[in-house]
């Protein structure tokens, strides 16, 4: 499974300016009242504790204070602190001259910054710093393979025999559907218990509102089914029915996908419809609400 | 004055599932035995993980499944390793509020790339968004100490041998995986949960005959910037150590580069270690309190003290020292 989202970051007027000089192919370090210059630059004087304001430029040439595959820590002319970014080098060692190498397209970034690469600097000063950047954006994206644990694992087994089990609390004799760990005692449920594929509608929402990936044509039906026997609903479609005629304590039935279709998912159930059973008395299903 | 101590321990090197709800259950059991208490005379519950580990949003509400929070729980968190979660569990039960409090941490950082996750501590303006893995940030370290002569590669894999049994000499034929760090160099990713109970005041004497009194406990932090501090020196530790009253007793380390077991050593003087366990992330530390707590409820030790670590290159470092009675 793959997670994936843009982080945008304002940037004050410490890091906005910076990330300007980027642009502009200027590097400015922050100097705080003891003189210090910090690159990247801090926002804070670590002493004072007050705000800086005080933004100089360093060279874009600088040494390796310290280094390893792909990476460096350098310290640039002018500049008191080293900060990290790629090093791209056939032989890297520590002390080495390196330059920054500038990337094409430029942003207002740290990727603007492409990596530092073995050389001098040519000793030309790109022209003062545009606006500020106000925004920056940082893509996230990391990837996880998750593992059912052995209740789930045995649940979505028999979904894909076209059964539904639940599993009971040793200690409140709840039966939860998908088993799980039950939540009220904090302990493992163990007993299998088989549950039919029709229960109740304790409460439902209709769904008006157009959404992106959006399934169906709203408006439609999304439901807790309490199913009998159980002690806890499960969320799912409710059709064959209009909307407006859904109601607590209407019985449904699970609406199983062609049998060729089914495998390991909760997805083989298409959805529930009404049994034209007469509805359940409040009574049956007040406690789970 | 001694008022908070450590009565109970147990610890996991699996975890099945991201949510860590099914590791907890029976690290949760085994504590409050080895603590002599039900889960419902804890007062308060407190944990450390984190939702990037686990790959989904509050994941440490999920893990509350794991407790039974019927009655209601009193319940907090921390996105860092469980020894800090411990640091608040101990100042709520100094504060009155608690009694008696479970501590737990855990993760399954194989479920994802650990070492790529970890970027996202770095800071968020100008080194997250470059994704510098966890091993290139300590390798940056390493080298920094080598070539100042604090240590030589040659003792890093000591530090490894005295784990796996290894030969040195073999150990440093091996390539480079990120260049001063052999693979030997680097702990490997671990999954794991661990629990720790406390009691404060009359409650610890009626729970255990010989729990582990907190005598001192304290955490420091480095500045978030790597070029903003001394990578070769590890100030946090030293304060930390000192705050807490550490002496010559036997420390449990949480070190995941053979490296920084080193750097720890000397910034923390320690000559008398204690054989630890895995790495799991957000209960490695911990696990090191309990360690360390476990020597002196069976006998072994008089005083023993517990390390945790978490952040880049030993940013931020708990020391607690315990003793008998």
């Amino acid at each position: 499974m793959s997670i994936a989202f843009d982080y945008t970051r304002s940037l004050g007027p410490v890091l906005g300016r910076f990330m300007a000089g980027l642009r502009d192919r200027r590097v400015l370090g922050a100097r705080t009242s003891d003189g210090r210059v910090h690159v990247p630059p801090l926002e804070f004087d670590p002493v004072t504790m007050e705000p800086v304001t005080d933004l100089v430029p360093v060279s874009a040439g600088g040494v390796v204070v310290s280094w390893t595959t792909g990476w460096a820590l350098v310290r640039l002319d002018g500049a008191d602190t080293p900060m990290l970014h790629r090093l791209e080098a056939d032989d890297p060692h520590t002390g080495m001259r390196v330059r920054i190498r500038w990337a094409d397209q430029r942003t207002g970034h740290i990727q603007d910054i492409s990596g530092f690469e073995p050389g001098e600097t040519d000793g030309s000063v790109a022209a003062a710093a545009t606006e500020p950047v106000t925004i920056m954006t940082v893509p996230i994206q990391l990837d996880y393979r998750h593992t059912t644990s052995h209740e789930e694992d045995r649940y979505l087994r028999a979904l894909a025999e076209g059964r539904i089990i639940g599993q009971r609390c040793p200690a409140c004799r709840k039966v939860y559907v998908p088993p799980r760990v039950c939540p009220a005692d904090g302990v493992a449920t163990v007993e299998v218990v088989n549950l039919p594929d029709r229960g109740t509608v304790t409460t439902f929402c209709v769904v008006n509102v157009p959404f992106a990936g959006q399934r169906l044509t709203p408006p439609y039906v999304v439901a807790q089914v309490l199913l009998d026997g159980a002690d806890i609903p499960i969320p799912h479609l409710v059709l064959g029915v209009q909307a407006g005629d859904v109601r607590m304590g209407l019985r449904v039935a699970a609406v199983w996908r062609d049998r060729s279709r089914w495998s390991a998912t909760p997805e083989n159930i298409a959805h529930f419809e009404p049994t034209g059973e007469p509805d359940a008395p409040y009574e049956t299903y007040a406690e789970h609400l | 004055m001694n008022t908070v101590a450590v009565i109970g321990f147990a610890q996991s090197n699996q975890s099945l599932t991201t949510s860590g709800v099914e590791t907890l259950v029976p690290v949760f059991e085994e504590a409050l035995r080895d603590a002599g208490l039900g889960r419902r005379e804890i007062d308060f519950w407190c944990s450390g993980s984190s939702d990037y580990l686990a790959g989904r949003a509050f994941s440490f509400v999920n893990a509350v499944d794991a407790i039974g929070a019927v009655p209601p729980i009193s319940e907090s968190h921390v996105e860092m390793d469980a020894a800090w979660a411990l640091y608040e569990a101990y100042l709520k039960i100094l504060t009155g509020e608690a009694e008696t409090a479970l501590v737990y941490g855990f993760g399954k950082a194989s479920a994802g790339d650990l070492h790529r996750v970890l970027a996202l501590q770095l800071d968020p303006y100008t080194v997250a968004p470059l994704w510098p893995d966890a091993v290139s940030i300590a390798a940056l370290q390493a080298r920094l100490a080598l070539e100042a002569g604090l240590f030589t590669e040659r003792d890093m894999a000591a530090v490894a041998a005295r784990g796996s049994g290894g030969d040195v000499e073999e150990m440093l034929g091996h390539p480079y995986i990120s260049d001063p760090l052999r693979n030997h160099d680097v702990a490997r990713v671990d999954d794991g949960a661990a629990a720790v109970v406390l009691a404060g005041g009359d409650r610890v004497g009626r729970q255990r005959d010989r729990p582990a009194w907190i005598s001192g406990i304290a955490h420091r932090i480095d500045p978030q910037g790597l070029g903003e501090r001394d990578l070769t020196t590890v100030p946090s530790a030293a304060l930390a150590a000192a705050d807490a009253g550490l002496d010559d007793c036997p420390v449990a380390l949480h070190a995941p580069f053979t490296h920084q077991e080193l750097l720890l050593r000397r910034a923390l003087s320690i000559s008398d270690m204690l054989p630890t366990g895995g790495n799991a992330m957000f209960s490695a530390g911990l696990s090191r309190i309990g360690a360390a707590a476990t020597e002196i409820m069976s006998g072994r030790a008089r005083r023993a003290a517990g390390h945790a670590t978490s952040g880049p290159a030993l940013q931020q470092n708990l020391v607690c020292v315990m003793e008998a009675a």
